[in-house]
């Protein structure tokens, strides 16, 4: 269903939209059966001159079969959704991969700013690549964040990554993801975070490692002390 | 003083023959004026509720337009206007309505009393609730204006005005909030004392209306569920106002605490509000089809079941909140379990119509929409106690779509059966049929139109709470801001179709046709009093001899039994 109207860019998004399909299968196939019946019986059973309603307690066995098979199937669909939610769930939230790399995702009123590693490849150096609004990440490597948040709490998601994760103020809580295609798509703050809730839209881009080395290239304090220095030297 | 003493105190007041004005309909202690308070304070709740729905809605559509009747929507009146209108549409429209109009005026006429066990913690109950609407709307004209934190009022953004920009908003939100739960408080202890001692001789435990048992059981699940909650709002309060540091992570609070004490009573209040609802549906649809409720006992056990799962459910509202992962599954095997005993109540509603007589006057269009919608309602809700596809969902349009398939159903849908169903009873005529199913149809029709687009909106990503989306690039395609735009028109057609119900009502009391006693038919006592029963009801208590649903009992000349006729 998800993927009809936004594209699957994670390792774990199947896993999430099969979820959601097969939920919706189940419950969808169960919801029409009520309501077809539903349906027929207000048709079937209007008044019609002559013809007295029938007296059913409900109370017999014969009739409570009506009521125990349905209860019974929904207990089984409720089984089959708990089996496969869990499995995702563990997959997406509990479960962490060893990183290929980190970075650190803060959020505060009203904006995200994003700590990519540098040329080092660790966070919390002093090539640290420091974007507002923007975060950059390679195809196919895969990631943990680090989110914290500086004031109120803001709820980090990722639609295309089928991602969501609250920021708690005082806390610091990774996760990870690992994207499996390119392109720039949104990132949202979900948890309302005061009058600048709604401006607070940010973009991920996902690149290739070629394009995303060359994104460092551009974007490296060291580089950029080395462009600011040149035309000095030139003096 | 000598009259409160003696054992007839409560009714003291009928012995003084004519009452004034104001003790006869402001100050009254009986149970019926009581309720007809809280549905009116309800109603005029829900037009404000309504109104700054129409607000927030017609911003979404035309983003920064100037909107009729209120002006440029700027972010913070959006956030205050989402606010309030949940705030609203639940504290003050539901509970007053479906709980406390319905429970106060049906309770003693159903089960044979003449009144309330309490009636004065009655009336204060009411006195209550009016002083917390009234502080409410006060606090959207404090300086700074309204709350903004969401109905959730998650801290820290609620407990520090630095975050929230409303200092003074955000304290009065909170009391009122607080009154509210005061009033059902004092209002519930009557319920249950009511149906549990001064039911009529010969009414025995399964002898009980449907309806009577859920707002006894849906007041229990409040008292018992609101406890955590006040606590938290006090400790919220001291936030605010004198420095403490209960929820503030940087003085050793904890924000996700306050999370716990919410939905540890958040949750149960969606079944607070379910139960009184689906008793209603279920008197109505037995006395427009004919027939007996099918399994009156099972009925009932899916009830408890529910009112005891409710309480183990809450965190999956917190499954993505950064509670530990692990807690995740046991809530969401909650969360899947209490969809049992809720279909299974479905299903016998259902099964209740097999073999019936089945009338589709405008009181009945009602029940079976609810039935109908809440199934909507209640499958949506599987895809967000799955912890795994909530992930996605979680506070995304499709959450917003799938509460407003229950709490749709329950406050509006369940209010206009209810309202249909006993306006014979309470002003002693009938309501106009015709202009009844225009309502229904122009309220039903309109109200699929708003929520399912916002279904598919809430699929390709739509978060909550933004005040215009085209900041967002992903949720800027054109089709997403037309499904917008219909949901927004659906809604003004909704909205507008709501005066004909004013209309209907206003003339029904002038010109309605005069309903006798018991217009529909049915078994259940408060038709055996007069339309609209005078002050104590009846000059002599009835007593009951059978169940609620007889009808269509064979060797029968009618096809109803009175609970109070001796065979």
């Amino acid at each position: 269903m998800i993927e009809r109207y936004l594209p699957a860019a994670s390792t774990y998004a199947g896993e999430v939209d099969f979820l959601i399909n097969l939920i919706l299968v189940l419950v969808g196939s169960c919801f029409i059966v009520c309501e077809v019946v539903f349906f027929w019986l207000i048709f079937r059973f209007r008044k019609k001159e002559g013809v007295a309603p029938e007296y059913i307690t409900g109370e017999l066995k014969s009739h409570k079969r009506w009521i125990t098979i349905p209860h019974m199937v929904v207990l089984v669909f409720d089984v089959i959704i708990v089996v496969f939610a869990i499995k995702v769930w563990y997959d997406v939230k509990q479960d962490l991969p060893p990183a290929d790399h980190t970075v650190r995702v803060v959020a505060q009123q009203w904006a995200w700013t994003f700590a990519h590693p540098g040329l080092d490849g660790a966070i919390d150096t002093a090539d640290d690549i420091i974007t507002v609004d923007e975060l950059h990440v390679k195809v196919g490597s895969l990631y943990h964040f680090r989110l914290e948040s500086r004031d109120v709490i803001h709820s980090f998601s990722v639609p295309v990554f089928r991602l969501k994760q609250d920021a708690i103020p005082g806390r610091v809580i990774t996760g990870w993801f690992e994207a499996t295609m390119t392109g720039t798509w949104d990132i949202q703050c979900t948890e309302i975070c005061g009058i600048g809730h709604g401006l607070m839209p940010a973009r991920i881009v996902i690149e290739t490692p070629e394009q995303h080395a060359a994104w460092m290239a551009q974007k490296s304090p060291l580089s950029i002390a080395a462009v600011t220095a040149a035309p000095s030297a030139e003096e | 003083m000598a009259e409160t003493l003696t054992a007839a105190s409560s009714h003291g007041e009928h012995a003084h023959g004519e009452m004034s004005f104001w003790s006869k309909y402001v100050f009254s202690t009986d149970h019926k004026v009581v309720g007809l308070q809280y549905m009116f304070t309800g109603i005029f709740m829900g037009l404000i509720g309504g109104f700054m729905a129409y607000a927030f809605r017609m911003q979404l559509a035309f983003p920064g337009v100037e909107v009729p009747g209120y002006g440029l929507v700027s972010p913070v009146d959006y956030n205050a206007l989402v606010t309030n209108h949940g705030t609203i549409m639940i504290f003050w429209v539901a509970m007053p309505v479906l709980v406390a109009a319905f429970g106060n005026y049906l309770i003693p006429l159903m089960v044979g009393a003449d009144d309330m066990v309490f009636p004065r913690l009655n009336r204060l109950s009411y006195q209550v609730f009016l002083l917390s609407a009234i502080v409410l709307i006060c606090s959207f004209f404090v300086e700074g204006g309204g709350f903004g934190g969401a109905w959730t009022a998650y801290p820290p953004l609620s407990a520090q005005s630095q975050y929230n920009l409303t200092p003074l908003g955000s304290s009065l939100w909170l009391v009122a909030v607080g009154l509210e739960f005061v009033a059902f408080l004092i209002g519930g202890i009557n319920f249950i004392t009511t149906a549990m001692n001064s039911r009529a001789p010969g009414m025995k435990a399964y002898d009980i209306p449907m309806i009577v048992w859920m707002i006894v059981v849906a007041s229990i699940m409040f008292m018992a569920s609101v406890g955590p909650l006040l606590a938290g709002a006090v400790m919220l309060f001291m936030d605010q106002n004198i420095g403490t540091a209960f929820f503030d992570p940087d003085r050793g609070g904890d924000p996700i605490l306050w999370q716990h004490l919410f939905w540890f009573f958040g949750h149960p209040e969606v079944y607070v509000v379910l139960l009184p609802a689906t008793g209603l549906v279920a008197d109505i649809i037995t006395v427009f089809s004919r027939k007996k409720l099918f399994a009156y006992r099972t009925v009932l056990y899916t009830v408890f079941a529910t009112g005891v799962l409710s309480f183990t459910v809450w965190a999956h509202h917190q499954f993505v909140a950064g509670i530990d992962p692990r807690m995740a599954h046991v809530f969401t095997v909650t969360t899947l379990l209490i969809s049992i005993p809720i279909a299974e109540m479905m299903f016998v509603y259902i099964a209740t119509l097999y073999g019936g007589s089945i009338t589709l006057t405008t009181p009945m269009l009602w029940a079976l929409a609810f039935i109908a919608e809440f199934l909507i309602g209640g499958v949506t809700g599987v895809f967000l106690g799955a912890s795994g596809a909530d992930i996605y969902f979680h506070d995304t349009y499709f959450v917003l779509a799938h509460f407003h398939y229950t709490f749709f159903p329950i406050a509006i849908i369940g209010f206009y059966a209810g309202i249909s169903f006993w306006f014979p009873k309470m002003f002693g005529k009938m309501m106009n049929e015709t202009l009844g199913k225009i309502h229904f149809w122009g309220t039903v029709i309109p109200f699929n139109l708003i929520f399912i687009p916002l279904f598919v909106l809430g699929a390709s990503g739509q978060h909550r709470r933004i005040y215009d989306f085209s900041h967002f690039p992903n949720l800027s395609a054109p089709w997403q801001q037309d499904l917008r735009i219909l949901a927004t028109s659906a809604l003004l057609v909704m909205l507008a179709f709501q005066s004909v119900f004013l209309v209907n009502f206003v003339w029904s009391l002038w010109k309605g046709r005069k309903a006798g006693k018991n217009p529909w038919k049915s078994n259940t006592l408060e038709w055996t009093a007069e339309s609209p029963p005078p002050h104590g009801n009846w000059s002599e208590l009835p007593t009951v001899y059978r169940g609620p649903y007889e009808y269509g009992v064979p060797g029968r000349d009618s096809d109803y039994w009175p609970q109070n006729e001796p065979n």
